[in-house]
């Protein structure tokens, strides 16, 4: 902590002899900016973001259609309609299966890919550029390019057929039971190399005298990792962690493009589900009242999340 | 420890598998795209008449030059306003503590959890009523507040940890806070601005649902809806489908491999901001 000149400078702090230093610059003496500096970014925010959120609230209590100026207030009549709705509830369920699953198998490839990098094999640099490649692409573009690799003709099962594995070969996307996972497996391939870079930049942040240090203590490379690297890594975790799960919940273009929420609503997202309400069957009632649940979701996730590591990354330091 | 045993080539042959497994896709796209409609063997045999014809074509029947200048234009306008208003913003809300500055913040924070489905649809009436409806600018209107809370908070926790002390001294010698926003503050933010520049510019570029309801139905497309729509147009036809596809990867990939160091640094930068 360094002390600002100024800081602290009092009438008993003068230098005997010279004037008494201005009051009114000692009780002010730093620069602080002006208010209005925030006023535009504000602005933005609250026309584009917050007051249309504030709506949609309000509006997930009518039977909006999204046209009509009339309307009637329903009270909790949109949400009780989602109990009974199978395709809401379902919906529902594949979010929280895409979040959970995109976490665990993303950061564990993207731990495992930094790990193999952050060593002193030749092409780290060459590597570390081509597996983070697939994750500045368009989501929508790679769906699409997935959408061809997994279909019957597709090259996944030519690739199986060529190593012998003719008994694999599936419609992967068009199996009630396998399209969700191709969904999950499309978005890995995508998004390992951005947790990986995140990773390494938490390795790379490891002392290597640490490292050095403990190894001389006799800690085998296992140990090494949980006691070192591990703790050390808590920040990484916490962005990777939150980056993907969030970005799980709120799922849209990769299912739109593969499945469309297909075959029958085998891959429906709440997201997908909000769209499809709202544009194709015209409930921007109940389509609004879906996007409520799912500020609830994020909400919840983030800070149950957020929580917990805050307090392993306190233990940690 | 750093030394190459053989143990570290069989980790880099490892790896480089690794790398070759991701890949794949990019090869089976290229060889698609550059294959002759006639040609129907295996996906993944390198094709004997590699032609350039998918190319053109797709070019000239999908409208992906305009298609490409509008996202070009959406995100460079959005992603200049995000960063201006957002380091502005920023200023006094990192360095103010009145009760009004920390009200605020907590304000631009909420916006990190408010999902962009639970305000596009109210939204969507209100571009509509505005007349902005199918036109990029819309889209404009629409990312410049939308990426304000990321951005205010990649900002302010970079300029919390900044000393003050270049401030105050400007302020001191006589400097306006506007002058010393512009001349003192600014250039100390360089290494941020970076990391928010790269950040939103990939969110606004790949976003495909704000495009996909705020231009549907109109001539003006970005690129990831314009390749939505040729998909929708040349269903089965794949080669030419895959055409398009690399059409619209390779300028992001060019900017990525010219700019990689850059990138991949922003992108991890959330890490240290």
């Amino acid at each position: 902590m360094t002390l600002a000149p100024h800081e602290h400078l009092e009438d008993h702090d003068r230098i005997p002899g010279t004037a008494p230093v201005d009051k009114a610059r000692t009780r002010r003496p730093r620069n602080t900016p002006p208010w209005w500096f925030a006023l535009p970014a504000l602005l933005l925010f609250g026309f584009v973001v917050l007051v249309p959120s504030a709506r949609g609230v309000y509006y997930a209590f009518t039977d909006w259609d999204g046209l009509d100026p009339h309307f009637s207030f329903v009270g909790l009549g949109n949400f009780a309609d989602m109990f009974s709705d199978a395709d809401a509830k379902q919906a529902i369920w594949h979010t929280l299966l895409i979040a959970v699953s995109i976490t665990v198998v993303q950061n564990a490839l993207g731990l495992a890919l930094a790990l193999g990098v952050n060593t002193a094999i030749k092409s780290r640099n060459v590597l570390r550029v081509f597996l983070f490649a697939p994750a500045v692409i368009t989501p929508i573009v790679t769906a699409y390019l997935w959408r061809n690799l997994l279909g019957p003709e597709g090259a996944v099962n030519s690739l199986l057929g060529a190593v012998g594995l003719d008994g694999w070969r599936q419609d992967w996307l068009g199996s009630p039971r396998l399209a969700l996972w191709a969904v999950v497996g499309v978005i890995v391939w995508q998004f390992a190399g951005y947790s990986m870079v995140i990773f390494l930049a938490g390795l790379q942040s490891v002392p290597k005298e640490i490292h050095e240090a403990a190894a001389m203590d006799g800690a085998g490379p296992a140990r090494r990792f949980w006691s070192v690297t591990r703790p050390l890594l808590a920040p990484a975790f916490t962005i990777n962690l939150m980056l993907s799960i969030i970005g799980g919940i709120k799922l849209f273009d990769q299912v739109y493009a593969l499945t469309g929420g297909g075959p029958g609503h085998a891959t429906d997202t709440i997201s997908t589900l909000i769209y499809k309400d709202a544009f194709t069957l015209g409930e921007f009632g109940y389509s609004i009242a879906l996007a409520v649940v799912l500020t609830i979701i994020v909400a919840v996730a983030s800070t149950g999340q957020y929580l917990v590591l805050a307090r392993n990354e306190r233990a940690a330091s | 420890m750093n030394r190459y045993r053989r143990r570290t080539l069989a980790l880099e042959l490892a790896m480089i598998a690794a790398a070759l497994f991701v890949g794949f896709p990019v090869y089976v796209l290229v060889n698609l795209a550059v294959r002759p409609t006639s040609d129907t063997s295996s996906p993944i045999a390198p094709t004997a008449s590699p032609t350039l014809d998918n190319f053109t074509q797709a070019w000239q029947q999908g409208a992906l030059g305009g298609a490409l200048a509008n996202s070009v234009l959406v995100t460079a306008c959005s992603v200049a306003i995000v960063l201006a208003v957002s380091s502005f913003a920023a200023y006094p809300l990192a360095r103010v503590t009145a009760r009004w500055s920390r009200g605020a913040y907590l304000l631009v924070l909420l916006g990190l959890v408010l999902p962009f489905q639970l305000a596009s649809l109210p939204l969507y009436q209100t571009m509509r009523d505005l007349g902005l409806l199918g036109t990029p600018w819309a889209l404009v209107l629409f990312y410049s507040g939308l990426q304000v809370p990321f951005t205010v908070f990649l900002y302010a926790g970079f300029l919390r940890a900044l000393p003050r002390d270049f401030e105050d001294a400007a302020l001191i010698d006589g400097c306006t806070p506007l002058q010393g926003f512009r001349y003192v503050v600014l250039p100390m933010l360089k290494p941020v601005s970076v990391t928010a520049l790269v950040l939103n510019a990939v969110a606004v570029w790949n976003d495909f649902f704000t495009p996909l309801l705020y231009l549907s139905g109109s001539a003006q497309q970005t690129m990831p809806v314009a390749i939505a729509g040729f998909v929708g147009q040349y269903v089965t036809d794949w080669n030419l489908i895959f055409a398009a596809l690399v059409i619209s990867i390779l300028p992001v990939l060019i900017v990525y491999f010219l700019l990689q160091r850059s990138i991949i640094n922003g992108f991890a930068g959330g890490l240290r901001g």
